[in-house]
């Protein structure tokens, strides 16, 4: 339907290059050394290889996926590029959740946290639009800045209530975004992300739709307040998932669905896949970062996420502020 | 056309609009006038389904606005608020696009292409088609949503002042493209404007609202008239007849 430019033609096939190289080196990349050949003579290699290392790039690309889908989804929703999980705090909604679990039913099943960390974000994000609500002024940087507050006093709570049961040293492992651990069988629930991203894109004109105002959404037939809550919902579940696997990535649905936007424009139908392609690709490279600048050691991909995505976030503030 | 029975709309004890009723026919350009508050983005709104009534229904074509599904309206009736999301980066073409999906739902038809292309060359954006809208200057942003509205193809168009932040030259275009849409296309346009003028050279009849009441309807003839005019705006004013038009001058 619309014309691609040519920087498009060329960058587009490159990202999807560069995330497949991404995949492959991190397949290979770590601790116990594997290689191509090894794979196919050493059967220790091979084991090693699908009880960790696979178990490990699955859980990489499901979560870019999970942060990159609900970014780009909150930010429609919102009508706000500044927003995604972590900046609506969504993500420490999802981690006192957690926490509450970790309190009350210690031996909970992986399934129940999960139930729990989901609930919550849903609850909290829904707290967050209501709040959003109330505000007069929905400035492009209020909005992102009523969900920073939001999010630090949630985070606050949350290391309160683990102070208090003395639970802040798991707490601080199990937020802090690491693969390091995930292993077969640990991993499997992110499959939730793929999900979601399938049912976005099934309904991707409604999320553009969604994304122009509720006034036009209604106009074109759209029920605004059932979208919103689809998206709430697929938000939650990724973010409930991602925090209990991995813990928190912060300003991954922040930085990748504003880049691709930029090449890409609004259009979730033709954007969607590359926001999840490229989301995979920064988070792998992100981990890769992490893995190997201080082997053996293990520097989180959420700190390296983190410091990159900070930069980031403040640039497009500024950039926002310019255009405002 | 537009049957509106008993409508009004209050915020806790405060009512802004109603209950007015009346009937807007088919065909033609019926202009929403008054002072500021009067309540015509409300009845406006509320005939588009974008606001719930507090009392009273709206019928448009026959289907009550409340109890029709959203999408079933969407082909009968467009409503264009003001507030449009100024930053969107889609290409007028996309946007225009997205007017055909409450018959396409997304999968565009050759048909639907068709509507389109029609829709864009009416608004004269053929040129502009395939530009960002956040890279276009107001009034061409204005005129990419109302193409849009025009390709959602619908008996029922209402716009709320879509000459606001328009210069003389593009309000009077956009106007004239809106008169060409009743006349040649067969709508029935109802539009909030704040220009009487405007409303009075390419209206065909006007509905004056004050303090969430109709305070007059009729022609443009009926309604142009010092006596009626103060009473809607409670200032003087007098209507001239320039070029056999009428004009309304507020005095100084």
């Amino acid at each position: 339907m619309t014309v691609r430019t040519a920087s498009e033609r060329r960058l587009l096939p490159a990202l999807a290059g560069v995330t497949a190289l991404l995949v492959v080196a991190s397949l290979l990349v770590g601790g116990y050394g594997i290689s191509l050949t090894g794979l196919f003579t050493d059967p220790a290699q091979l084991e090693m290889f699908l009880i960790s290392r696979v178990p490990r790039t699955l859980a990489l690309i499901f979560a870019g996926v999970a942060m990159s889908v609900s970014g780009v989804v909150m930010q429609l929703i919102t009508q706000n590029r500044f927003v995604e999980p972590t900046t609506a705090g969504t993500s420490q909604w999802a981690g006192l959740g957690m926490l509450l679990i970790l309190i009350t039913w210690p031996d909970a099943p992986v399934m129940v946290r999960m139930v729990f960390a989901t609930a919550a974000a849903f609850v909290g994000t829904l707290v967050f639009l209501a709040i959003l609500r109330r505000v007069r002024t929905r400035g492009p940087l209020i909005v992102p800045l009523v969900g920073i507050m939001l999010g630090a006093i949630i985070g606050g709570v949350t290391q309160f209530l683990a102070a208090r049961a003395d639970l802040l040293q798991s707490m601080a492992a199990w937020s802090s975004g690491g693969f390091s651990g995930i292993v077969q069988g640990f991993y499997e629930p992110l499959w939730a992300a793929a999900l979601v991203a399938i049912v976005v894109w099934i309904m991707a004109d409604r999320f553009t739709i969604a994304g122009l105002g509720e006034g036009i959404a209604t106009n074109l037939g759209i029920d605004y307040r059932v979208i919103t809550l689809i998206g709430i919902s697929g938000v939650a579940l990724c973010s409930g998932v991602t925090s209990v696997v991995v813990g928190f990535i912060p300003f991954l649905g922040l930085v990748v669905p504003n880049v691709m936007r930029l090449l890409l424009g609004d259009d979730l139908r033709r954007s969607l896949p590359w926001i999840a392609i490229a989301g995979v690709a920064l988070l792998l490279a992100c981990d890769l970062i992490g893995r190997t600048i201080v082997a053996p050691m293990e520097i989180p991909a959420s700190v390296i996420m983190g410091a990159v995505g900070a930069v980031a976030f403040v640039a497009f503030l500024l950039r926002g502020r310019q255009r405002a | 056309m537009i049957a509106i029975e008993q409508v009004s709309k209050r915020y806790a004890e405060h009512v802004v609009l109603g209950p007015v009723s009346s009937e807007v026919p088919a065909g033609g350009i019926t202009a929403l006038v008054g002072p500021n508050g009067a309540g015509k983005s409300t009845l406006l709104s509320v005939i588009g389904r974008l606001l719930d009534p507090s009392a009273g229904s709206v019928r448009v074509m026959g289907h009550d606005v409340q109890a029709t599904k959203s999408a079933d309206l969407a082909r009968i009736v467009s409503i264009l608020r003001q507030e449009n999301r100024l930053e969107a980066r889609l290409t007028v073409r996309e946007l225009v696009a997205f007017g055909r999906f409450p018959w396409s739902g997304g999968r565009l038809t050759f048909g639907d292409q068709q509507h389109i292309d029609r829709a864009i060359r009416f608004l004269h954006l053929e040129d502009l088609a395939d530009r960002q809208l956040d890279a276009l200057s107001g009034g061409q942003r204005q005129r990419a949503f109302v193409a849009m509205v025009l390709a959602q193809d619908t008996e029922v168009v209402l716009l709320d002042e879509p000459l606001a932040s328009l210069d003389p030259k593009h309000a009077v275009a956009m106007m004239r493209e809106l008169r060409a849409a009743a006349d040649d296309l067969g709508r029935t346009i109802v539009i909030v404007l704040h220009d009487l003028n405007m409303a009075a050279a390419f209206a065909d009849r006007i509905l004056a609202l004050k303090d969430g009441q109709i305070c007059v309807e009729g022609t443009v003839d009926e309604v142009m008239q010092d006596a009626v005019l103060e009473r809607v705006f409670d200032t003087p004013v007098r209507v001239h007849r320039i070029d056999d038009r009428p004009f309304a001058v507020f005095t100084p």
